[in-house]
């Protein structure tokens, strides 16, 4: 089990390495890793492989917006309902149940204010247990997936070191 | 204007200085400057940055305009916040015995030179580190050294046969070989130690970096409380190289005299260190614990791969692997240098650290997983070339 941490650790900061690779980090057989890794795919605890990509870099405009969300519960309708119904949305980027003011915290991605705006305006705030909706527009990113999106310091050292 | 310098006169050199042999690393280091895109497995320290949360403690107390002097002894916090943490590998330190110092090198220095008389021997287990047999001459000391080849272990045996001697030094986990002692293995050190009545200086600036078991300090094993100097510090477990903050742990008499040494010398570590220092060992576990489990990871791919072409010993700790490189016909340096031509690859001979490095070449894992992989690589095709 705790392999199954360590090689979990490792894909979820590289997921090219091969099985070989992470079979020498780790000191099992590559046969084990592959084991372990397709059980984990099986069981759903690791969902997809994907990739962080800078696309602002690129040249590729995308618009992020965060919601927050106040819902009114009901006997028929739980946080889990409205949830799943906003979360189906593929325009919905993420959705969170949080503390504080507000109940959902829901991120829209589109390709202009405009579409966004529109997809809130008609999808999210017509949900009948949604009492308001407060919109925030992201400007710029600078964290992402614990990656930092900006140039950060170089490696000073010298080339050898006793 | 007057130019400074210019005179050829060497006979006005201190003798004990001109007579230390230089570094066997410099000449290499001039070799690959001006040369690009090397991957070194040559650098002794992290490749990971000082952890953020350490950095930002150490800017805000310059915003604050906190640059004096500190005590000579260090900032309380830091001793105290030293003294607990060692608990952490078997000994309980007194605060009163925990002197700040600027990095490792200035402890070891004014170690030696507070207990070490003109002609007192020194022992010490080679391969070394680069630092400790020029300084263990310069504060006076016969320095004898014992060589560890193959298995780079430290024996009850290779000690008594030294004889009597005033200090013994040991380095573990060792730069340059990796190699670590279990408390067991440090027990039979410890009765040699006893029997030959020496004073033991223990570096254990690679202590967070242990793989295979826990580091235990050897001046917690009995009888030994009162013989041992402890130096560690914070370069290699939180990656605060250049900051150049460690300490010394010491018994009273000893501890005094090297506080004297340190008060002329050295007046204080830099406060900024201290600072940072405080919120590594307050707050830093985490990072620490991340930075270790990477480096694990690496030695294991290294060595595995390594295995291929070489003899090596998995190390116990630190970043280093040391393997064997006979089989390709070639001296350290031989190997080191063509390595470095036809593959843009740094390693660092074994004879830097002393007669019985020879044979082998020191790789420091403290790069990237990526730059590792490459470096790897063309060594192997290196060798499989050959």
């Amino acid at each position: 089990m705790e392999k199954a941490e360590e090689i979990l650790r490792i894909l979820e900061g590289n997921a090219r390495l091969s099985t070989k690779e992470i079979s020498d980090m780790i000191g099992i057989d590559e046969e084990k890793v592959k084991d372990v890794i397709s059980r984990l795919e099986k069981e759903q605890i690791i969902l997809k492989y994907k990739t962080l990509i800078n696309w602002e870099k690129f040249g590729v405009e995308e618009v992020y917006a965060i919601i927050d969300v106040r819902v009114n519960l009901t006997r028929e309708k739980g946080y889990d309902d409205i949830a799943k119904r906003i979360a189906k949305f593929p325009e919905v980027h993420a959705v969170r149940l949080v503390s504080g003011d507000y109940d959902f915290q829901v991120v829209v991605k589109g390709k202009s204010l405009k579409e966004i705006s529109f997809f809130i305006a008609e999808k999210i705030s017509t949900i009948p247990e949604v009492r308001d909706t407060v919109t925030h527009f992201v400007l710029r990113t600078y964290k992402e997936e614990g990656v930092l999106l900006f140039e950060d310091e170089e490696d000073r050292r010298l080339a050898i070191v006793p | 204007m007057k130019r400074i310098g210019g005179s050829q006169l060497s006979h006005r050199v201190n003798k004990k200085v001109k007579e230390l042999k230089p570094s066997g690393i410099r000449r290499f280091f001039d070799l690959i400057i001006g040369r690009e895109d090397v991957i070194s497995l040559g650098v002794g320290e992290p490749d990971f940055a000082v952890p953020w949360r350490i950095r930002e403690e150490m800017i805000y107390s310059l915003e604050r305009g906190i640059t004096s002097y500190t005590s000579n002894l260090g900032l309380p916090e830091l001793r105290e916040a030293v003294a607990d943490y060692y608990t952490k590998f078997g000994v309980d330190v007194d605060q009163g015995n925990v002197l700040i110092t600027t990095g490792v090198s200035e402890g070891f220095d004014i170690a030696m030179r507070s207990i070490i008389n003109p002609g007192e021997r020194v022992v010490i287990p080679e391969p070394a580190y680069v630092s400790y047999v020029p300084l263990s001459i310069l504060a006076g000391g016969d320095v004898i050294t014992i060589p560890t080849s193959p298995d780079f272990k430290l024996r009850y045996e290779d000690i008594v046969k030294v004889g009597k001697a005033k200090v013994l030094v040991i380095n573990y986990p060792n730069n340059p070989t990796g190699v670590s002692y279990t408390k067991k293995e440090l027990e039979e050190i410890a009765d040699a130690v006893i029997e030959i009545d020496a004073i033991v200086i223990s570096d254990e600036i690679y202590a967070e970096l242990s793989y295979n078991f826990k580091h235990v300090s050897i001046a917690s094993l009995n009888g030994m409380e009162d013989r041992t100097v402890i130096l560690n510090g914070f370069s290699k477990s939180f990656a605060m190289t250049g900051l150049r903050v460690g300490y010394a742990i010491a018994p009273d008499d000893i501890f005094e005299s090297m506080l004297k040494i340190h008060q002329y010398c050295m007046l204080c570590a830099p406060v900024t260190a201290q600072i940072g220092a405080i919120e590594a060992l307050r707050n830093g576990d985490d990072e620490l614990e991340e930075m270790r489990a990477e480096y694990l990871r690496r030695r294991n791919f290294f060595i595995k791969r390594i295995k291929e072409v070489f003899e090596v010993n998995t190390p116990d700790g630190a970043f280093y692997a040391f393997p064997c490189i006979e089989n390709t016909g070639m001296s350290s340096e031989e190997f080191a240098e063509k390595l470095l031509f036809e593959k843009n690859v740094a390693v660092v001979p074994g004879t830097a650290f002393g007669e019985c490095g020879r044979g082998y070449i020191r790789c420091a894992y403290a790069v990237s997983m990526d730059k590792l992989k490459e470096a790897t690589d063309k060594i192997i095709d290196f060798v499989n070339s050959l």
